[in-house]
């Protein structure tokens, strides 16, 4: 409901916006938000958080960018590693979870903050610099750059692959969710940890996965950023963790586990991104650009609020 | 219980300290590094302190410039950074403290460094700015400047947009409330004959510039140049130009590796150079000079600029084995 107010608005003052060039424009902005979000919601909804996920996420394009120069590696193979490396970390940040019992935030704040500084620092120690080296005349970056960054025409339009790929994440999420043993586990692990473990829900082992599908994820947008932008820069990311987690809390995922969907998280992802694009078509005054952004965020979180307390009075 | 919890947590805390402590002893005093230093003075220990954002590659040339410099001059060099104004200025203190022999500074904010200049002054420590703050480093009590001014710069580009015969500039600010960034786009808007429209980017997430652009560059199909105010940004401005169907050029101020070889190749126009390693170096070596000698460029009156100098096909091919280097 938030969603359509929020296209209406762009399309009432906006007139780009009507174009379908500009609704691709907006679908990519979406996409790569949205891709994260569906992994983060899986987790929120598995009673976990991350903040580890924006810088993740360019954990994961330095280190295939600097695996596969470094070791004149095919961008594959660099690809790979990176991917080990992810979902190690989505691994560590679960198992450290698990085992402490400490509030994923505080664990996860800690790897957010350690993963910042590693960024630059491994960086800089293997390349001398600070962006990782360029690899766009390597092997398997052609066919690379199709899997992660290319685009295609429909009906003369240019549409990016990530937003296909966003659609297909969200229908496998969803179809996690509802139609397998897995999806009831996540549920249970959100809702109620010690009343699953009591019916045998193995807790832990679906906590971890979900930390390592988080991991997964900011791999995957780490490759698109590296394909697409041939260098990434250490110190990008920081800040991002916040904008898919609100994805996901926009989209209905309760903050405190136990409810949401991955079409809901998708939805957040699609408002965000007509958010920050449609002040754009709009032209509106560029100094006051994160206020509307702020501000149409409320109105949509405000208008799905009102929505769904009328649905429950009837 | 706690007791015993309080003990082990102090012999962490300890290993810890230890472990700082030999870490720091070794990147202070590298043995390569005396060797080097067949200079007599003694080894000067100078803080260098920026507003950078951390991985940002113009820094990293400026780094670059300022740690050859001190390791020519046998100078112990520091250097620490933050792109906010408290913790920069929390950062100069804690290198009064520790009792340095000069502060390098940049003054992205002069009037939260006043007084933490003010106080280097009172202990005896001279303060020398660079990279930012032509205009106040006098009043806020520095030695001299080096660096380039923001306004020069943008003029520069602004008069240059003129001889291209650009109609319509698209400004890119890739972090808003600057200083420095919006006098660059205000200078370039004021001598440029044509339209500017000015645009803000998240610089935290290259995705969402690439697309910001692409919905600027749709929404606007008049805009014939974009001119970013970093690299980084130019190279994906590239991107959204093409995906956007538009045929507008590319300019930039600053440069780094991959730019040097876009305008090599013609995809980007030219860039505005204000020579980052230099001001490093210059900066750097500045303090050698009054320390052993008790020279100060431009006799504390006026500034010693670095720039403006152009990147462009008439000069690239001298520049690119440099920036392959990442020194220029």
């Amino acid at each position: 409901m938030g969603a359509i107010a929020v296209f209406l608005l762009f399309f009432a003052v906006a007139t780009p916006f009507r174009e379908l060039d500009s609704l691709s424009t907006v679908a990519y902005a979406s996409s790569t938000i949205g891709i994260m979000a569906v992994g983060v919601s899986l987790l929120m909804i598995g009673g976990e958080f991350d903040l580890s996920a924006g810088v993740g996420v360019i954990t994961s394009a330095l280190a295939a960018g600097m695996f596969a120069y470094e070791l004149s590696l095919n961008v594959w193979v660099g690809a790979a590693l990176a991917l080990v490396l992810s979902l190690t970390i989505g691994f560590l940040n679960g198992y450290l979870v698990v085992k402490t019992k400490l509030p994923s935030f505080l664990i996860t704040l800690s790897t957010f903050l350690m993963l910042q500084g590693l960024n630059l620092a491994v960086t800089r120690w293997v390349t001398g610099s600070v962006a990782s080296p360029p690899i766009s005349d390597m092997a398997g970056f052609g066919s690379a750059s199709k899997v992660f960054a290319s685009s295609f025409t429909v009906a003369g339009v240019g549409v990016q692959l990530t937003v296909v790929w966003w659609i297909a994440f969200i229908a496998l999420a969803t179809w996690v969710l509802l139609r397998t043993k897995v999806g009831n586990w996540i549920y249970a692990a959100g809702g109620n940890a010690e009343a699953a473990r009591a019916v045998g829900v193995p807790v832990n082992a679906t906590k971890i996965g979900l930390f390592m599908t988080v991991g997964f994820m900011a791999w995957f947008v780490g490759m698109h950023n590296l394909f697409r932008f041939n260098t990434v820069q250490s110190g990008e990311g920081v800040g991002q963790e916040l904008i898919y987690i609100a994805a996901a809390v926009i989209g209905g995922c309760a903050l405190m586990g136990g409810w949401g969907t991955a079409i809901g998280a998708a939805i957040g992802a699609l408002i965000l991104g007509m958010a920050q694009q449609g002040v754009v078509y709009a032209g509106w005054n560029p100094d006051l650009f994160m206020f509307f952004i702020g501000a149409t965020l409320l109105i949509a979180v405000v208008l799905n609020l009102w929505v769904r307390l009328r649905a429950q009075r009837r | 219980m706690t007791r015993r919890f309080t003990r082990r947590l102090s012999s962490v805390l300890a290993a810890i300290a230890t472990a700082a402590l030999v870490l720091a002893g070794c990147s202070s005093t590298g043995g390569a590094q005396e060797e080097q230093a067949a200079l007599d003075t003694p080894e000067y220990k100078i803080a260098m302190i920026t507003h950078a954002e951390p991985g940002d590659t113009f820094w990293d040339i400026i780094r670059k410039g300022a740690e050859a410099a001190a390791q020519k001059s046998n100078i112990d060099l520091q250097y620490a950074s933050s792109p906010e104004a408290g913790q920069q200025a929390t950062l100069v203190d804690n290198a009064i403290d520790q009792g340095v022999d000069g502060i390098a500074l940049t003054l992205a904010t002069p009037s939260a460094m006043k007084g933490v200049v003010q106080r280097a002054n009172n202990a005896g420590i001279p303060v020398i700015a660079f990279n930012s703050g032509i205009d106040d480093w006098e009043e806020v009590g520095a030695m001299s400047y080096y660096g380039t001014d923001e306004t020069l710069a943008g003029t520069a580009f602004g008069k240059r947009l003129n001889d291209e015969g650009a109609k319509h500039a698209l400004c890119v600010v890739q972090s808003q409330g600057q200083v420095a960034l919006e006098e660059r786009c205000q200078a370039l808007k004021d001598a440029f004959n044509g339209k500017t429209t000015k645009i803000y980017v998240n610089g935290e997430d290259m995705t969402s510039v690439q697309s910001t652009l692409e919905a600027k560059l749709q929404a606007d199909p008049s805009i014939d140049y974009v001119a970013t105010l970093g690299a980084p940004y130019a190279l994906t401005a590239l991107d959204s130009v093409k995906s956007a169907g538009s045929t507008a050029e590319v300019a930039t101020f600053d440069t780094n590796e991959e730019l040097v070889s876009k305008i090599k190749d013609g995809s980007v126009n030219f860039a505005v150079d204000q020579q980052p390693y230099l001001q490093g170096y210059l900066t750097v070596d500045a303090f050698w000079l009054y320390l052993s000698n008790g020279n100060f460029a431009g006799g504390s009156k006026e500034p010693v600029l670095t720039g403006p100098a152009f990147i462009d096909q008439s000069n690239v091919d001298t520049i690119v084995k440099y920036a392959q280097k990442g020194t220029r």
